[in-house]
């Protein structure tokens, strides 16, 4: 083999050794990615059927009164966004109570240095009226 | 293949849908649930590569990712629920009042 | 232990401990004084401010070597509450004019200027992403400030969705690079990057080329600009006047301690690519903003432009390139924090608001001091001397030169040029065409000041130029590496 063509497949070697794991996953990542969406556009439920009856819940049953999607007040999402921050904080928690007697004293401060900037949150919140379900959607 | 790249691919693998989703969907918030996908999708790789460095540092940080994901959701569902107060509509393409 | 460590991050605590109090403090202050709250905000900026003077040429790390105290991170805050500063001074009749004067609007900006601060501390990956979501989360907020406002919701929105998709990019590069190196500690990075490769080269690319896509979107780098535009033009005058200056500071000021310093090993990969992302953001900014009638939406085209200037630093590399690029971000935000003062000025009657070139018309007889003031900012963004806007360029340029990226150079140069296009027009409209807008406009001393600061500061940096180099030389030489 003339010494060029070595050199070359020398170097798509290279390339290929260093690169191959991440090209594998590219293409399994995108390959995957595709399919789904494809399926998706095959199988998914379409916006527009052809028949009336084909949108209802049961196609066989009683006529449906009213919309499926009822609109809720704001105030439930109001207190689902709060729960899922102040629950979602208290993570950690957990690794600060596995490595409570290590962490000692100075843990703790830390601890109560969160606790308390959560805290002010919570005043805020609970001053604005957020939780306060008469008063909510002004 | 070992294990852990078993786990690395499946997390590009959902990183790559959250990325078609943020392309493709046309609505706010399945296109926040793609987001939702992608972070989640790092917070797999962290907990692997943890496991590939044998060190607790990847889990971690999977919880600092998921701590202000949380912030994140809250400012994010609020600014879309309030959009929908004032129009309706949380499909993207109704946002055109900016242009030029 | 304690108090050292936090004696490390001192600006972006008192910051954030001042928001804090300042959201309870707020909760008693009565809805008719907010200006109140305001000066309140001012003075823990201030008090920041005063810090960095006090803490000068320290270099230390703490939390166990997660963020630094270092000359460049200082020169970062102080840059940092300057402008924020500034900014709470032009708010005060702005946000009352447009019925936008909450209490929580300071609140918000302190956190946001926490965050600001910490991304020129942080010496950790995953500190830059809690310091990209402390100054991202706010600024959502605060672009939304002025619902139920159309325009304000929808460039919320917009700016929410692109910023959650941008973090994803990064935090996805930060958990690649995890994987590739064992550490997300930037010294740790550089040490293990210096020796021979590691075996998950690909790996460790692809995550620095996502890290750069995160980091492109937030400092609205060409082709990660496209929000750039409509959340400038719908947010509040005064928040799109933050998000310009200081967001922009902050991001490079990120982008820097982790391309130049941490992933300096790497800077034959990553150092076209940057220069690529530079040219395009310098054509597509400049061009893009010749054809824009609206003054708000130009300065946001040209807010991708400086963002593409800055790149050139940064792909220069080297000291010589951080220097240059501290030095314009400093000199660029001062400028279009003047910019944006007039346009607050102009816009802070009762009428909705108006930021067509057209209103502009005949300012240099109506109003001489305001349209000084954007005369002078104009002629600084194109980079006229004796302006720090010239200063800036040519040390981008220089530095460009000396690590070989001469096209790049060439590059800016001739975009510059282009650029005159629009901002002299600015100028040519305000003194040389008669306008119809005799609205009057009301004085109001703190705005005034501001605007006269950022302009002074945009002549004074230009004549100073040189010992403000050799401060900022200083700072980089104590850089915690």
């Amino acid at each position: 083999m003339p010494w060029k063509t070595v050199c070359v497949l020398k170097l798509i070697h290279t390339v290929m050794d260093l690169y191959l794991p991440i090209f594998v996953i590219l293409a399994i990542a995108s390959g995957l990615a595709g399919l789904i969406v494809v399926i998706s556009i095959v199988f998914g439920p379409r916006k527009r059927a052809q028949v009336k009856a084909k949108l209802q819940p049961y196609e066989s049953g009683m006529n449906a009164i009213g919309q499926g999607q009822r609109r809720f007040p704001v105030r439930f999402y109001l207190i689902a966004v709060l729960f899922i921050l102040f629950d979602v904080e208290v993570i950690f928690f957990y690794p600060w109570a596995v490595a409570f007697r290590q962490l000692g004293l100075y843990g703790l401060i830390q601890m109560l240095v969160f606790v308390g900037i959560l805290f002010a949150g919570y005043i805020w919140v609970w001053k604005k009226g957020a939780l306060d379900w008469e008063t909510m959607d002004k | 293949m070992n294990p852990i790249n078993f786990i690395v691919a499946l997390s590009a693998i959902l990183f790559a849908i959250g990325v078609l989703g943020v392309l493709t969907r046309r609505n706010a918030i399945l296109i926040f649930m793609s987001v939702e996908l992608m972070l989640n999708a790092a917070n797999l790789a962290f907990v692997a590569f943890a496991r590939k460095w044998g060190e607790l540092d990847g889990q971690m940080f999977v919880f600092f990712v998921m701590t202000v994901a949380a912030a994140e959701v809250a400012v994010g569902l609020a600014l879309i629920v309030t959009i929908f107060r004032t129009r309706r509509s949380t499909d993207v393409d109704d946002l055109s009042q900016l242009k030029g | 232990m304690a108090i050292k460590d936090l004696l490390t991050v001192t600006a972006p605590a008192i910051c954030a401990v001042g928001g804090t109090l300042l959201l309870l403090l707020d909760l008693a202050i009565p809805r008719g004084s907010k200006s109140t709250t305001a000066w309140a905000a001012f003075a823990v900026i201030l008090l920041a401010l005063a810090s960095v003077p006090a803490q000068w040429g320290v270099s230390t790390s703490g939390f166990a070597g997660m963020v630094a105290a270092d000359g460049y991170s200082l020169f970062v805050d102080g840059l940092l509450a300057v402008i924020a500063a500034l900014t709470v001074l032009l708010t005060l009749r702005y946000n009352e004019a447009r019925g936008i004067m909450r209490g929580e609007f300071y609140p918000l900006m302190l956190f946001a200027l926490s965050g600001m601060m910490l991304m020129g501390h942080a010496t950790n990956l995953i500190i830059v992403f809690i310091a990209v979501e402390l100054l991202s989360i706010p600024l959502y907020v605060l672009c939304g400030f002025a619902r139920p406002r159309v325009d304000s919701e929808e460039s919320a929105l917009k700016y929410f969705l692109l910023g959650a998709f941008a973090s994803g990019f990064l935090v996805y590069g930060i958990a690649l690079i995890y994987g590739a190196a064992g550490t997300v500690s930037l010294t740790e990075l550089t040490a293990a990057l210096s020796g021979p490769k590691p075996a998950d080269s690909a790996l460790l690319y692809a995550g620095v080329a996502l890290v750069l896509v995160g980091l492109g979107f937030k400092v609205a780098a060409a082709p990660f600009h496209m929000w750039t535009p409509d959340v400038y033009e719908g947010a509040p005058t005064t928040v799109t006047a933050f998000m310009a200056s200081a967001t922009k500071a902050a991001g490079f000021a990120a982008i820097l301690r982790i391309f130049l310093f941490g992933l300096a090993p790497l800077m034959e990969t990553w150092q076209a690519p940057i220069a690529v992302l530079a040219l395009l953001s310098m054509i597509v900014g400049n061009v893009v903003a010749l054809a824009q009638t609206n003054l708000k939406r130009m300065l946001a085209y040209s807010s991708i432009a400086h963002a593409g200037y800055v790149l050139t630093g940064v792909a220069a590399g080297g000291d010589a390139g951080a220097s240059a690029v501290l030095f314009y971000l400093a000199s660029y935000a001062l400028t279009s924090l003047a910019a944006f003062a007039v346009m607050i000025a102009l816009n802070s009657g009762e009428a909705d608001e108006n930021h067509s070139l057209d209103t502009y018309a005949g300012l240099g007889r109506r109003k001489p001091l305001l349209a000084f003031v954007l005369a002078v900012s104009m002629l600084s963004l194109l980079g006229i001397p004796p302006t720090a806007g010239f200063f800036g360029k040519y040390f981008l340029i220089s530095a460009a030169i000396g690590s070989g990226l001469t096209w790049l150079a060439i590059a800016l140069v001739i975009t510059s040029v282009i650029s005159a296009g629009f901002y002299l027009r600015v100028i040519m409209t305000m003194y040389m065409r008669d306008g119809k807008n005799e609205a009057p406009i009301a004085g109001n001393w703190p705005r005034a000041f501001a605007a006269l600061t950022a302009t002074v500061a945009t002549l004074g940096i230009g004549i100073l130029a040189s010992p403000i180099v050799e401060l900022i030389n200083t700072g980089i030489k104590s850089i915690v590496r």
